[in-house]
């Protein structure tokens, strides 16, 4: 479905108030990935480290600086037009809907936009009303929607023509839980039921670990992992946290295969790697034990780790 | 073509719906828009009550050629004027939207941007056409209003090319609106007076690089049937539909390169 290979994006940027320098900013490095039909997959990174730019490249909105894009088996800079029949985008800060108009408006528009035969946005519409519940703001114009209301919107918009592949950037930003819920079984329902591929970015490490089967992570323009999330938490994360409650505070104990990680009172955190059984029993050697606890690492915890590297 | 056209009438169709939605405002906003350009029209009358002649031009000539530049500007203002907000869109990335879509990027923020508005600027200058037609006395012939009547579709294509070159300059600066404000609104302003009296620079720069002297002057000299006081070749009263078709290719041209120049906004 996407084919990248080499990808390169570079920025000229003049700075300087008299003397304008000129400076050449990578922000994509030269990346290579393919995307199967029918993939959900999670595109993370750090802020500037070129998610976005990435994204844009795909949807055809820049042009690449090297290297070779094939979204759907078309060059996304040289047939933005025939692409964008077929993909659907939705930038969480963006607005696409018109402003002035009730939603109903601004979806018919687009049906004249993207030349959708009327029995079709008919079918279309009446789905996404049902699944993302639009029926109640359906005639309010866009401007009086809350955030949540808008991006339901939104999503209807990207996706009223039925495309095959669906890119997201940031589509959960400044959502509260609900909402976010309800984004995220939309995408779940999309990718399941009418087998839409989808990629998104985001910074909520939460979308990440319900919604995608594979995960890319972009930092400094290049890709630094590619690959399901129980294979990430292995390679990077493990490591795990045995909690300990001792009988008294006591000085951090000295376990083989075990580092203390911190003493707080009673409670000390050990970090260990393999086996937790073999640990525990060494602890309760060299100490008496009230409670303990095993911590698997999160995958926010191991995108820390990645990024600090 | 044809479905162009449609989408265009349904997407400007909806503005004017949204634009009528706050009465009072679309009401004060055009009664505003009338008196500005009506004041406009009175410094022309001003400099008539000081002088009678302007070179080989008197008052009522003035009248004609100023109401053809006004009138085809105002409806190139109303059909596109919000394209000097334009750069706005480049500097906070919402030109993404556009390029997502299944149509040519010009058109989309051609059909995003009726003033409805400014109308009252074209019924400004029809009252003063009605005026000057009054007034003057036109041997009226075939060709002279055929002459009239192809002018005011070629001016307004020439105008519309000059505003479109003038928005690509936001792709490079992300900003330069008021650079482009001198060729536009500075550009209309010229054209209201015969070129003539201009000095010989200005008259080269911005009569024929950029070619303000075929909206109005050269046809307007055609159909009152005066004779060039600059003297140059008569054929050139007949160019506007051609230099107003090589003026929109001009502009499709530069536009298209410009877009590929997109540099979007970070996040």
């Amino acid at each position: 479905m996407i084919e990248v290979e080499g990808l390169r994006k570079e920025f000229v940027v003049r700075r300087g108030r008299f003397r304008r320098e000129r400076h050449v900013v990578t922000a994509v490095n030269g990346i290579s990935f393919r995307v199967d039909r029918g993939e959900l997959l999670g595109y993370l990174g750090p802020n500037g480290a070129g998610k976005s730019t990435t994204i844009k490249m795909l949807t055809g909105i820049l042009v690449p600086t090297g290297g070779h894009i094939s979204v759907a088996g078309l060059e996304p800079s040289r047939k933005r037009i025939e692409l964008a029949h077929r993909i659907g985008a939705m930038f969480g800060q963006r607005i696409q809907l018109w402003w002035d108009l009730p939603l109903r408006d601004s979806f018919e528009l687009l049906r004249h936009i993207y030349r959708v035969p009327a029995d079709r946005h008919r079918t279309n519409l009446a789905r996404f009303r049902e699944v993302l519940e639009l029926d109640a703001f359906l005639d309010t114009p866009v401007r009086q929607l809350s955030l949540g209301q808008r991006i339901r919107g939104e999503l209807t918009a990207a996706m009223l023509h039925a495309p095959e592949l669906l890119f997201l950037d940031e589509p959960t930003i400044g959502l509260d839980v609900v909402a976010k819920q309800r984004v995220r079984d939309f995408l779940v329902e999309i990718n399941r039921e009418d087998g839409v591929t989808v990629m998104l970015t985001t910074h909520d490490l939460g979308d990440i670990e319900r919604l995608c089967n594979r995960l890319l992570v972009i930092d400094h323009g290049s890709l630094i992992w590619d690959g399901g999330i129980p294979e990430l938490k292995e390679r990077y994360g493990g490591e795990r946290t045995l909690v300990i409650d001792l009988e008294e505070p006591a000085p951090p104990l000295v376990v083989e295969g075990a580092v203390v990680d911190r003493v707080d009172g009673p409670r000390q955190w050990l970090r260990f790697k393999g086996s937790a059984s073999e640990i525990t029993s060494r602890v309760a050697e060299a100490a008496r034990l009230v409670d303990l606890q095993v911590q698997e690492p999160d995958i926010e915890e191991i995108v820390r780790r990645i990024y600090m590297r | 073509m044809v479905d162009t056209v449609f989408v265009w009438r349904r997407l400007v169709g909806a503005q004017i719906r949204s634009q009528l939605q706050y009465r009072l405002s679309f009401a004060l906003d055009a009664f505003g828009s009338f008196w500005i350009s009506f004041i406009d029209f009175l410094v022309v009358l001003v400099i008539f009550r000081n002088v009678s002649r302007l070179n080989e031009w008197n008052v009522h000539e003035v009248a004609f050629l100023y109401a053809l530049s006004s009138i085809t500007f105002a409806v190139t203002d109303m059909l596109i004027g919000q394209l000097d907000q334009f750069p706005q869109k480049i500097r906070d990335g919402n030109f993404d939207i556009l390029l997502v879509r299944p149509r040519g990027t010009l058109f989309q923020v051609i059909a995003s941007d009726f003033a409805l508005r400014r109308v009252a600027r074209v019924v400004q200058g029809s009252i003063v056409l009605v005026y000057a037609l009054s007034t003057l006395t036109i041997h009226w012939t075939v060709l002279r209003v055929l002459v009239l009547v192809v002018s005011v579709p070629s001016a307004i294509v020439i105008f519309s090319s000059i505003w479109v070159v003038g928005a690509c300059i936001a792709f490079w600066t992300t900003d330069g609106g008021e650079f482009t404000n001198a060729f536009t609104y500075g550009g209309t302003a010229m054209a209201q007076y015969p070129f003539d009296i201009y000095a010989t620079w200005l008259r080269r720069l911005l009569g024929f690089v950029i070619p303000l002297a075929f909206v109005c002057y050269f046809p307007a000299l055609y159909v009152l049937g005066k004779t060039d006081p600059l003297g140059l070749p008569r054929f050139l009263e007949f160019c506007s539909p051609a230099v107003a078709a090589v003026s929109a290719l001009v502009a499709g041209l530069t536009w298209r390169s410009a877009v590929r120049h997109y540099r979007s906004a970070g996040g």
